[in-house]
């Protein structure tokens, strides 16, 4: 097997490597996050890109339907019933390698976010970069937001990249709840 | 179902909970024939582990039946008999593609894994009853059990052989057998071992297997002495005995070639160590491990030679012997067990009748009196070696 040549630089920004609640974007709370997916990078962009697979490993997103010319509506729940909805626009579309978005006018919060694929250069599968920012509203509807969202967006990144993977890698998504509070449970079926 | 559930320190009780249900697709149902309480669950007895809940599921040594299985489970059908690995693998990751199970990437729950990624730098694999550090997931002490990845772990038992002879792949023999592995025996070599526990009996066993030349055995209680030497050890009573000065002796200055600590985090004894430990491991702050017999190890084995820890350490230690460590240049080996690796193989040797695996047994008890069971396991560990809780 031929490697590339080594590389002496950390090709990630270097606000990734900050434990803060924000690393760069156009908003208040962010945040990147790095993990290696035991897939092909195309297998693994084509799923993303069909946003409407999302809700099969996003903890909190009801639904996503896919409309016209890369926009998106995104079905969020949130507690009591509240549901919070975001309709988002594709920036940027490069074919199995990155996807980055934005929320448009008419969301009830402001967001944007890219996730970008790439061949590990040592065979280990793909290393898959997720970046997310978001303005958590004010008022009654941002503390729901807030709530939804976990506050600190990496613990919300950690846990979503973590269920891709597994879903990815192992075609279910795992758990450890009781069997009636299972996540999801009939979706995979 | 009934199960036997953690309730705090010295605190378990059989209780009626809600049944199992698939709820992934590679999941399945077993109906629990044999279960057994390991010198690990002692730890979560004593709550010398964190990341317990009240109502928890312990046991993760089991074997049964299959009773239903998820649709994407190919390998395992209604009827069949299996052993279930106390670890929780996915087999398709970067760590089970490189044969370590124990390190799967993905079958701590997400929402579990932050935790342990604090405490340990990484998230720690899912393994079955124990800390919420692993994954929380239910266990086996109990009639039935939810098993993840069911057509990667089990092994499927042949007709015949019964129950107990291979009840322990679950955990101690693999653990034991890795223990001796990752001590690096040559035939002829000599192989120290503390602990006469489950662990220790199948390190000594595993040991001999190997070709070890002579394998010295410590512990303190003489039943598990007797049957370390009814093993072929030569045994050392460390009341008795200084261990390090009669391994001196014993190997003519030399040391031991290899050391196993299968004791782990809460050593017995009343070194000046060791009573400081337990002072700082009542604070949980100070420290939570006694790795009194890890530096043991570390003075007695001959130079140039290796440690391998199959015991349980949870947090932090320190006085860590790192000036004998480096100067007398010795390997360290630890980890837990890749048990999926161990099956065929071990499995085997049962099946060829190389290995007796179930003469640590000292009894076997409904699982209605799972909590004795606990209470004896931890308080008499002379005459209680080995229990076997029976839930059907």
């Amino acid at each position: 097997m031929s490697h590339d040549p080594l590389s002496t630089d950390a090709e990630v920004a270097s606000p990734a490597f900050s434990d803060k609640d924000n690393v760069g974007g156009d908003y208040s709370a962010s945040s990147i996050r790095a993990v290696m997916i035991n897939r092909p990078r195309q297998e693994l962009y084509d799923f993303w890109r069909d946003f409407s697979n999302l809700p099969l490993f996003m903890e909190n997103v009801k639904a996503v339907e896919m409309l016209e010319s890369g926009r998106s509506k995104w079905t969020i729940a949130g507690p009591g019933g509240k549901d919070v909805e975001l309709v988002s626009d594709i920036t940027e579309d490069v074919p199995g390698e990155k996807i980055a978005w934005t929320s448009s006018e008419d969301s009830d919060l402001d967001h944007e976010g890219w996730i970008a694929f790439k061949d590990n250069a040592f065979g280990r599968g793909t290393e898959v970069r997720v970046f997310i920012s978001y303005d958590p509203p004010a008022g009654a509807l941002g503390k729901v937001v807030a709530k939804v969202l976990q506050r600190e967006p990496r613990v919300q990144a950690r846990g979503e990249l973590r269920r891709f993977k597994q879903l990815m890698e192992t075609g279910e998504v795992s758990t450890s709840k009781a069997p009636d509070a299972a996540p999801r449970a009939d979706r995979h079926f | 179902m009934r199960a036997l559930t953690w309730h705090g320190k010295h605190n378990v009780q059989v209780d009626t909970v809600p049944d199992p249900k698939i709820v992934n697709p590679r999941d399945a149902i077993i109906k629990i024939t044999a279960t057994a309480i390991c010198g690990s669950d002692l730890h979560l007895y004593d709550s010398m582990i964190p990341g317990m809940s009240n109502g928890d599921i312990l046991g993760h040594e089991f074997m049964g039946i299959v009773e239903e299985v998820g649709p994407a489970n190919t390998t395992l059908k209604p009827g069949d008999r299996v052993v279930v690995p106390f670890v929780i693998a996915c087999g398709k990751c970067f760590f089970c593609d490189h044969k370590m199970p124990a390190a799967c990437d993905n079958s701590n729950p997400a929402e579990k894994a932050d935790a342990s990624e604090v405490a340990y730098g990484y998230a720690m694999t899912g393994a079955f009853g124990y800390s919420h550090l692993t994954g929380g997931y239910a266990g086996g002490q109990a009639e039935y059990a939810r098993v993840p990845y069911s057509d990667y772990g089990p092994i499927k038992i042949p007709d015949g052989v019964s129950d107990e002879r291979v009840l322990f792949l679950s955990d101690i023999f693999p653990t034991g057998w890795m223990a001796a592995e990752n001590a690096q025996i040559k035939p002829g070599d000599t192989v120290a071992i503390w602990g006469c526990g489950p662990v220790g009996l199948f390190a000594i066993k595993s040991a001999i297997l190997m070709g070890a030349g002579r394998v010295i055995a410590i512990d303190h209680h003489p039943r598990r002495l007797e049957l370390a030497k009814q093993n072929g050890a030569e045994v050392l009573n460390f009341h008795e005995v200084k261990v390090r000065e009669a391994l001196m002796e014993m190997t003519a200055g030399i040391g031991p070639d290899s050391c196993i600590d299968a004791v782990g985090m809460e050593s017995h004894g009343f070194s000046p160590d060791n009573i400081i430990d337990a002072v700082k491991q009542e604070t949980k702050i100070l420290g939570t491990d006694r790795p009194h017999v890890l530096r043991e190890t570390i003075m007695a084995v001959r130079k140039g030679g290796t440690v391998s820890v199959p015991g349980v350490y949870g947090g932090v230690a320190d006085k860590w012997p790192i000036g004998a460590f480096m100067e007398k240049g010795l390997t360290l080996k630890t980890g837990q067990t890749h048990v999926q690796n161990y099956l065929p193989e071990l499995l085997q040797l049962i099946l060829d009748n190389k290995i007796d695996t179930t003469d640590l047994i000292s009894h076997r008890l409904p699982l209605e009196q799972a909590a004795e069971g606990y209470k004896n396991f931890k308080i008499n560990q002379n005459e209680w070696t080995k229990v076997v809780l029976l839930p059907h």
